[in-house]
């Protein structure tokens, strides 16, 4: 048996564009990982929760609709109240890269723009995983970015 | 302890980092720990086809008991993918109504594909809510062949879900679906061909209605709307209390527990012979020869278990 | 030399690839001939433009008698920098307006409602209330210009607010132009912006029919839409085969509710894609009216030769823009654009170069609107209609997509029409599944995407992005306290139960809302009455 690595694919607010969402959800089913899927609309409150109930590594939260700045620093303070910041929080979606990077200083794991292969959030996801199951005291492990498609390492839990 | 403490106060975070080590390791020292504080809660599995409205009816009956002051925990459990091992839990979509209740607790397994393990896997889930303080513990699965019969044998009370659409009783037959419940729900009863559905389960229950002391009830829901949902709690109740006059609930459990000892024994042996007594590659070596049609599977299998079974020997 | 003897010779030389698709997934063959069109009958499939079936278009002189409109879709932060926006793309040429709204007002939620916190201006503008309204159409008139305004659950509410900024400008509805939404069909299928469920939604939409056809009859009250089907991953032909069914679903509720089909279906619109594949748009497009013009007069009866129109606008895919290497997007959209000009647009929007980042700044925007204004002054395909028509590979193509079209008909009337398949999660599953088939292509590199998984670069691109001030949310609450002190909160009140009336007893709730919104009930104030009235939407089936 052994542990698998289970993520959170949450879409937070308004907006509906879920189309990110179900792609990274699939590709990551498809990567061997167990995928708890949220749904539309949710508070922040409802996906910490379900984060914290399903005991996932990974909240994985894709936001279109420039609330970035706001959903991500309430989600990561909520964790922060649940005793529960060993769960890394990542995104993708709209966002500009000054954002980015101020969130990334923030707390946020990393942030995927579009275009991004769903091969390279897989591997990220497991090198973090990975990194956290092997050395407990490391709190977050900057994976190597493999910007190129035609990088892909295989990585088999 | 004060993990124990937390976990028997039902504190989420240390229930779900409880529920993954269970689910993820073979070690059960936390589940010899916490088994004394268990066999409180109230067992119901929910088990149908796909579409049958599972997730919407375990929401519906949740917030029923919810109303009750009780507190409840789910296990919503969706097929892993053969393929990949991977696997997409989306049940708590329609659980939104729960999901931030004080007394609810939610938690969605993949069946993790292992063969009759996950009936084991459930029932280890189970203890641990159980152990948290859990009046009732709700278990949804879909009824797809093997799983749900593995259910059944964790749950108390065993509901059906159908719905009027085509063939949706036969299929049911099928796939054994009948001959676990406890209660059977119509759900979608707004529907077209309801009532010839019901006809068609209350026909094929009459048979076995005749050898069991309890009549298998079948209630008719729309569950988005929470149209009889009241009645199917009701009926749960009394199958419960049913189980309870009848001295059953006590032979079940009984039952169960003899079986969960013989499976662990079983898979304590099975991991016993597999080390220490023959190991692959060991066998691999055998494999080849009883290829040959020079050794007989038979043999074999009585000379590798005969070095276990001393016992046997000495009768 | 006959196209057997040419057929071998192709065979002895190779090819680049294995298989040739589109876009969408469709093998195309080397090379189309007569042979590939021998059973089209010219009079009976093409027509003249302006003539049944009207695959080559609906007017009969198209751009040599009016060009398209050059609509961009805009809109950010308060009513006060919309307002600017919109006069500064008016000043360069734009010939229509088109309403960004922000997240809050596209689900009827208040600024000050928690659920807006943080997304208040954010893709669009803000409206709480008529006052907002005004300010966005401050100095615009009215009854000079055409506005489109994106809107869906609560389009009544918004074009009731139109209808009333008109009024205080001066100009009665009936001389008002422009587009609500209204889909709500596709909202369920693709966009997920949704309040109620599909029944009240779909009342709510033969109410908005019904207003229109006495009251605004210049109005086009439903835009059906395939653009955002196709944006949330769908193939063309998924674009067009649900988009369509969508339509057909309106119209048979229209006539269901007693109104004659005459009377409404000349105002609907349709919406569309412009994709990635330039021919299988074009295709798209032809097909989509030869279809309708069918089956509107065939099935549906239809009589006057307006109910027959595809109508349409379109937009660019968002969804083929790239963050990086950004400048290529300008080309990307030129290509798009063309294909809709091609195909026979009524309107365009060109997406900005910037939009994977933010909302488009000024210049960004000037450059799509520019776009437009080259195919449409310098590149001559504006002066011939329908200038591919009789293509072998456009109209075998075009022929292709109707068919396709017709067997997903098919099995939509199967599970008992639309809305029981969105309930079955039909669409959502056929669309989701496109959008991962496409997304492995591209990471297998059977597909490319210039600047992503080909010809990539390593540096980031550093554009200028158009940024929302954290006070605008502020600001927008505070608009919005100042406006419910100054009301008459009385009259609010018995408008709002007046609403919930009409909604219950089944009366038209237009007049109603109309009233709400001159006595500045709030957006979210006329959305909550009815969704205690009507319910609200819970998705179901997800993958």
């Amino acid at each position: 048996m052994g542990k698998k690595i289970r993520v959170l694919v949450g879409k937070p607010g308004l907006d509906g564009h879920d189309r990110g969402a179900k792609v990274v959800a699939a590709a990551l089913r498809d990567a061997g990982m167990e995928v708890i899927y949220t749904g539309l609309h949710q508070t922040c409150e409802s996906i910490v929760e379900a984060a914290v109930q399903e005991d996932v590594d990974v909240i994985g939260l894709s936001i279109l609709s420039g609330a970035h700045m706001t959903i991500f620093s309430k989600v990561l303070n909520l964790l922060k109240k649940r005793h529960a910041t060993q769960i890394l929080v990542i995104g993708g979606g709209i966002i500009p890269l000054e954002d980015m990077k101020k969130l990334e200083k923030m707390g946020v794991g990393k942030l995927f723009g579009p275009g991004t292969p769903t091969t390279e959030i897989v591997d990220w996801i497991n090198e973090c995983a990975f990194a956290k199951t092997e050395q407990p005291k490391t709190k977050r492990v900057k994976a190597k970015k493999s910007r190129k498609i035609k990088v892909r390492r295989k990585r088999k839990k | 302890m004060i993990f124990l403490k937390k976990l028997l106060k039902g504190e989420k975070r240390t229930v779900a980092q409880t529920i993954s080590v269970v689910e993820n390791e073979g070690d059960t020292k936390i589940l010899e720990n916490i088994f004394k504080y268990t066999g409180k809660a109230y067992h119901i599995g929910i088990t149908g086809p796909p579409g049958a409205g599972k997730s919407t009816l375990v929401n519906a009956i949740a917030k029923q008991l919810l109303e009750k002051n009780k507190k409840i925990g789910i296990i919503a459990v969706d097929p892993t993918s053969p393929f990949s091992g991977g696997a997409l839990l989306g049940d708590r979509v329609r659980m939104t109504d729960l999901a931030l209740k004080e007394n609810v607790f939610i938690r969605s397994m993949a069946s993790r594909g292992s063969l009759g393990g996950l009936a084991q896997k459930t029932k280890d889930v189970a203890l641990v809510l159980d152990a948290s303080g859990m009046d009732y513990i709700l278990i949804e699965t879909i009824g797809v062949g093997q799983v749900e019969l593995d259910i059944a044998q964790v749950c108390d009370t065993t509901v059906v879900a159908l719905v009027p659409e085509s063939g949706d009783s036969i299929q049911a037959m099928k796939a054994g679906l009948l001959e676990i419940a406890d209660v059977i729900v119509v759900n979608k009863g707004d529907r077209e061909g309801c009532d010839s559905l019901i006809m068609e389960l209350k026909f094929a229950l009459d048979l076995r209605q005749q050898k069991a002391g309890w009549h298998y009830p079948i209630v008719k829901t729309i569950a988005t709307e929470g149209v009889g949902i009241e009645e199917l709690v009701a009926t749960i109740q009394s199958h419960k209390e049913y189980l309870k006059r009848s001295g059953r609930f006590e032979k079940d459990r009984k039952e169960k527990l003899k079986l969960h000892i013989h499976e662990l024994i079983e898979e304590k042996i099975k991991s016993h012979l597999k080390e220490f007594v023959i190991k692959d590659d060991e066998l691999e070596k055998i494999i080849n020869r009883v290829y040959e049609r020079k050794l007989n599977p038979y043999h074999i299998a009585d000379e590798i278990t005969n070095k276990i079974f001393k016992v046997r020997e000495d009768v | 030399m006959t196209k057997k003897d040419w057929e071998g010779k192709l065979k002895m030389h190779k090819e680049r690839d294995s298989e040739f698709t589109t876009v969408s997934g469709t093998p195309v063959k080397s090379l189309y001939t007569p042979d590939d069109i021998q059973d089209m009958d010219y009079g009976r499939d093409l027509g003249y433009p302006g003539e049944f079936p009207y695959t080559r278009g609906v007017y009969t002189n198209m751009y040599r008698g009016r060009l398209w409109t050059m609509r961009q879709f805009s809109g950010y932060a308060t009513p006060k920098d919309t307002n600017k926006r919109y006069k500064y793309l008016l000043k360069h040429g734009q010939t229509g307006l088109s309403v960004a709204f922000d997240f809050p007002t596209l689900y009827g939620r208040d600024s000050d409602d928690s659920f807006s916190h943080g997304e208040v201006g954010k893709c669009g503008v803000a409206v709480d209330t008529l006052r907002d309204m005004e300010i966005i159409f401050d100095g615009i008139p009215l009854d000079k210009i055409s506005t489109s305004m994106t809107i869906n659950p609560p389009a009544a509410m918004l074009l009731a607010m139109y209808i009333a900024v008109g009024e205080k400008q001066g100009v009665p509805a009936h001389v008002l132009t422009g587009t609500i939404q209204n889909d709500m069909l596709k909202e369920y299928q693709a966009q997920k912006t949704w309040i109620y469920p599909p029944e009240p939604s779909m009342r709510i939409i033969t109410d908005i029919l019904a207003y229109c056809t006495d009251h605004v009859p210049k109005w086009n009250t439903i835009s059906i839409s395939g653009y955002h089907i196709r944006e949330a991953g769908s193939t063309a032909l998924q674009e067009l085969a649900f988009t369509l069914a969508n339509g057909f679903t309106y119209v048979e509720h229209g006539m269901q509710a007693g109104l004659s089909v005459d009377k409404f279906a000349p105002r609907l619109s349709f919406f569309f894609n412009a994709h990635l594949d330039f021919f299988e748009e074009i295709a798209k497009y032809r097909a989509a009216r030869r279809i309708w013009a069918r089956l509107m007069r065939g099935k549906y009866g239809a009589q006057s030769p307006r109910s027959y129109l595809v109508r349409f606008h379109t937009q660019t895919a968002g969804c083929t823009l790239t963050a990086q290497q950004p400048e290529n997007n300008i080309i990307r959209t030129a290509f798009q654009a063309l294909s809709a000009v091609l195909g026979g647009t009524q309107s365009l929007h060109t997406n900005s170069m910037d939009e994977t980042y933010a909302l488009p700044t000024e210049q960004a925007v000037k450059v799509a609107l520019r776009t437009q204004q080259l195919i449409a002054y310098e590149s001559g395909v504006a002066q011939v209609i329908d200038p591919l028509g009789g293509s072998y590979y456009v109209e075998s193509l075009t022929r292709q997509m109707e068919k396709g079209a017709y067997d997903y008909f098919e099995k939509i009337n199967k599970m008992g029409g639309v809305i029981p398949a969105i309930e079955k999660g039909f669409f959502q599953k056929e669309i989701s599944r496109s959008a991962y088939e496409y997304q492995k292509a591209l990471e297998q590199r059977k597909k490319f995407q210039v600047g992503v998984n080909i010809f990539e670069e390593e540096e980031k691109p550093d554009i200028e992005i158009l940024k929302i001030p954290a006070a605008v949310e502020k600001n927008q609450i505070k608009e919005l306290k100042k406006v419910k002190k100054q009301r008459n909160n009385a009259r609010v009140k018995e408008k709002l139960k007046d609403l919930r009336k009409a909604a219950r007893n089944g009366e038209n709730v237009m007049p109603r809302i109309l009233a709400c919104v001159k006595v500045y009930a709030t957006l979210g104030e006329m959305c909550n009455t009815l969704k205690e009235e009507f319910g609200v939407y819970h998705e179901p089936i997800i993958f």
